[in-house]
């Protein structure tokens, strides 16, 4: 706002009886628009500060208090406690450490298996429906991204029934002699499993080498445990959702690629499989950094799935940090370490995200710059010598 | 991306919660104590928040609050909540919660303890007249908060053609655990467990309290449940589970243990007079009866489920609404609610009416009198869903292990 004020200071100054110059005119312009600018920002700017803004700052507030859910959390009676809502989560040994590191685990085990996979699912659904010769292109498109569209409690509730024990999933499994577990209240780990399967472990009674060392309140056999079956039944749900959004943005990506280059590659002599590795995945690498942000993203914050169909369970395997933090709060009253739960679970997106940003990075761009830098500093350099 | 909006809707919700209780005002300090009630002149406007079963049991509140607004010349608005503990947890942030609503017991203690709640018990007359586990139930710090709605226990199910194929007669059924082993063992055939049990505590502690134990002592503030009389009893069950007489209802891919009871799972269940509507709609064809659970060596017990009428401490018509409770609490009342949605009444002067009434109910009156309520001191929910957690295994479940780390869990939720 103050720099608006200045230049229109400058522009009273400048008086009306002047005839403007054409240049200035413009800038005149420019601030009537400024200003009109900010006038229809303002709504958005007044509902984004009272629900976004003020929100988070009282639950930052709330996350430093031992605030008990009656009346108002700035009222007297309310004590700060500093950081020990954090502490509690993550110094203190006790139930609530144990149950964030829980979620934490799951969900990680979670993201590592939805986010290649949904990106991987939907790279391949788009270009599968890019191709100029596949009859019925529409339909395809619509069909994959259907289930983008549905209500994810529609679908979780459709989900619970394919996945019952005498589900259809299990009766299809059963057409090949394979007898399926009762997927939503199976809490063995993928990873307990394979190793059974291989014979390294029985998991009725696991090596107590790593059963019995513990390491933030969950020893060292449950941190690897993998995914747990139901948590396996979810992450297909959410892979076979997702990945019809994904798709649409990666087909948009591919309609955007030149013909003439592919051509050009083609005369070449690229075949398929070159012409994939060089020209079309370099053309989608800003379109993957959107897709996998966003997966990282939504599934690091998952909780419908875990709300309507296991609610934490079997055995805690699918509690996942923001439905834990809603339990602390609305059922537990513990509304400090539920919005201190709500603020690492940003801290550890945003790092995540950032790290991510830098792995993906334009690395011929960022070795320009560098470059850039070092020329700079060298002629700085020059001239001080 | 509809995950994105429903996280962004639960935060909306969370910080729809936080601005409301900005707004609202103080009245922080003042305790839920059983000070002269708040008493707004003139007609008032309750606001009545309940949980409710179905059409059946809104209509039967809605027109007996309506029945009591009539004769008072207040008004009363029901609301049905979709999510009862966040439409309660909304209300007492924003400090203008419900007048009246449903208090679950196992709920109870943190509102109690965080002053939510408005002790009106001591205003009713004919206190003694509800049973006295629940009055228990709903006593925080040595006092009684609130009157109980209405009640349930466990009882046996069991499914009598299953019954006659084995080849026993009335004469067999259970009364000791001996005999419960006994007959489990007679009705387990392929596909069919003897007695089918629902995952949790909420069953199990059955088997608990007719050892003579409890997960907490009698005044709530220690944490009892590594000691003989619950480890013994859920070894008992354990052994069974393992011998193959008993099976949880996980194991019998079955949600609850009616559902393994209605699917003919399991010839015998224990679950509470809700089981009766559930096999009315979903399994119409099953026969069965009830009785009450064999006793165990410290003598008969089951479990007891219950709601409250609580009253809102930031409530400005607390006279009023303590007025309705009395109504909703009437003889009559709990009848008139019997008869629409199949709840027993709360009071032992209307057991014998319900009993008349619903002769085949009597195994859960019966509970009434040797009952044991929930787990209800505060700060507790985290560690009996824990607890419940690492019992869902329950033939593998290393009991002492798990039973020692209910004790030291426990131990640190009340010694806040």
């Amino acid at each position: 706002m103050s720099t608006a004020d200045t230049v229109e200071g400058r522009d009273t100054v400048a008086g009306p009886g002047r005839s403007p110059a054409p240049r200035r005119r413009r800038r005149g312009g420019g601030q009537r628009q400024s200003g009109a600018g900010w006038l229809f920002v303002t709504p958005t700017l007044v509902v984004l500060g009272l629900f976004l803004v003020v929100p988070i700052l009282m639950a930052l507030w709330v996350s430093f208090t031992d605030w008990s859910g009656r009346g108002n959390p700035f009222s007297g009676g309310v004590g700060f406690v500093g950081a020990d809502n954090y502490k509690a989560l993550l110094a203190e040994p006790g139930l609530s450490r144990q149950d964030f590191m829980i979620s934490l685990r799951n969900t990680f085990y979670y993201v590592l298996g939805v986010v290649p996979l949904q990106t991987l699912l939907a790279l391949g659904l788009a270009i599968v429906v890019n191709q100029r010769f596949l009859k019925g292109r529409t339909f395809f498109r619509t069909a994959f991204y259907f289930p983008s569209v549905v209500s994810s409690v529609a679908i979780s509730l459709v989900f619970l029934f394919l996945f019952t024990g005498t589900g259809a999933v299990n009766q299809f499994l059963g057409v090949f002699g394979i007898s399926g577990p009762t997927w939503f209240s199976d809490p063995r780990g993928l990873i307990h499993l394979v190793g059974q399967g291989l014979g390294l472990w029985s998991i009725d009674s696991p090596p107590s080498a790593l059963a019995d060392t513990q390491v933030m309140s969950l020893s060292v056999w449950d941190w690897f445990s993998g995914p747990s079956v139901a948590l396996s039944a979810i992450m297909l749900q959410v892979v076979w959702t997702t990945a019809g959004t994904f798709m649409l943005m990666f087909l948009a990506a591919l309609q955007d690629l030149p013909t003439e280059v592919e051509e050009a590659a083609l005369v070449d002599g690229a075949n398929a499989w070159q012409r994939f590795r060089a020209v079309t995945l370099p053309h989608l690498r800003p379109t993957m950094l959107l897709v996998i942000t966003l997966g990282v993203i939504g599934t690091w914050q998952v909780f419908d799935q875990m709300y309507v169909m296991t609610q934490g369970g079997p055995a805690k395997t699918t509690l996942t940090p923001a439905y834990l933090s809603y339990t602390a709060a609305f059922r537990q009253q513990q509304w400090g370490q539920g919005a201190a739960m709500a603020f690492l679970l940003f801290v550890l997106i945003f790092v995540l995200t950032s790290f991510q940003r830098f792995v993906l990075r334009d690395k011929d761009e960022a070795a320009r710059k560098r470059a850039e830098r070092a020329q700079k500093r060298a002629a700085k350099k020059a001239v001080t010598a | 991306m509809t995950r994105t909006t429903r996280s962004a809707a639960l935060a909306l919700t969370l910080a729809g919660a936080l601005a409301l209780s900005a707004c609202g005002g103080g009245g922080f300090e003042e305790d839920g104590g059983s000070s002269s009630p708040a008493s707004a002149s003139g007609p008032v406007d309750l606001k009545m928040l309940i949980a409710s079963s179905g059409d059946a049991e809104t209509d039967a509140v809605k027109s007996a609050a309506d029945a009591w607004a009539k004769k008072t010349g207040n008004t009363v608005t029901v609301t049905v909540a979709s999510d009862m503990n966040q439409q309660l947890a909304q209300g007492f942030a924003s400090g203008k919660p419900a007048d009246v609503f449903y208090m679950d017991a196992s709920r109870f203690a943190d509102y109690a303890k965080n002053g939510s709640l408005y002790a009106y018990a001591d205003q009713l007359s004919d206190n003694a007249d509800f049973y006295e586990p629940l009055r228990q139930t709903f006593t925080y710090d040595g006092k009684q908060y609130c009157a109980p709605k209405d009640f349930s226990t466990l009882a046996l199910q069991i499914n009598t053609d299953a019954w006659s194929k084995a080849g026993l007669t009335d004469a067999d059924v259970p009364t000791t655990w001996e005999q419960l082993e006994a007959v489990s063992k007679k009705l387990t055939t392929k596909g069919q467990a003897g007695l089918g049990i629902g995952v949790g505590i909420d069953r199990l502690g059955a088997f608990v309290v007719q050892n003579g134990g409890w997960w907490l002592s009698d005044d709530g503030a220690k944490a009892t449940a590594n000691t003989p009389a619950v480890t013994d009893a859920l070894d008992y069950v354990q052994r069974n589970v393992k011998a193959g007489n008993f099976q949880m209802s996980n194991q019998l891919d079955s949600g609850w243990g009616g559902e393994a009871f209605g699917t003919k799972k399991s010839a015998m269940t224990i679950e509470g007079n809700w089981i009766k509507g559930a096999v009315k709609n979903d399994y119409p064809d099953l026969k069965y009866k009830t009785v009450e659970l064999p006793a165990g060596p410290s003598g008969k017990g089951t479990l007891q489920f219950t709601q409250c009428w609580g009253v809102a401490a930031d409530s400005k018509a607390q006279a009023q609404a303590v007025d309705l409770v009395k109504a909703l609490t009437t003889v009559d009342q709990q009848m008139a609610f019997a008869d629409a949605f199949g709840v027993m009444p709360s009071r032992q002067s209307a057991a014998d009416a319900y009993k008349t009434k619903y002769p085949e109910d009597a195994p859960f009156i019966a509970g009434g009198e040797y009952g044991h309520g929930p787990i209800n001191a505060a700060g507790m929910e985290q560690v009996v869903a824990d607890l419940n957690s690492k019992l869902e295994n329950f033939g593998g479940a290393n009991l002492p292990q798990v039973l020692g780390g209910f004790d030291t869990n426990a131990g640190a939720a009340l010694g806040q």
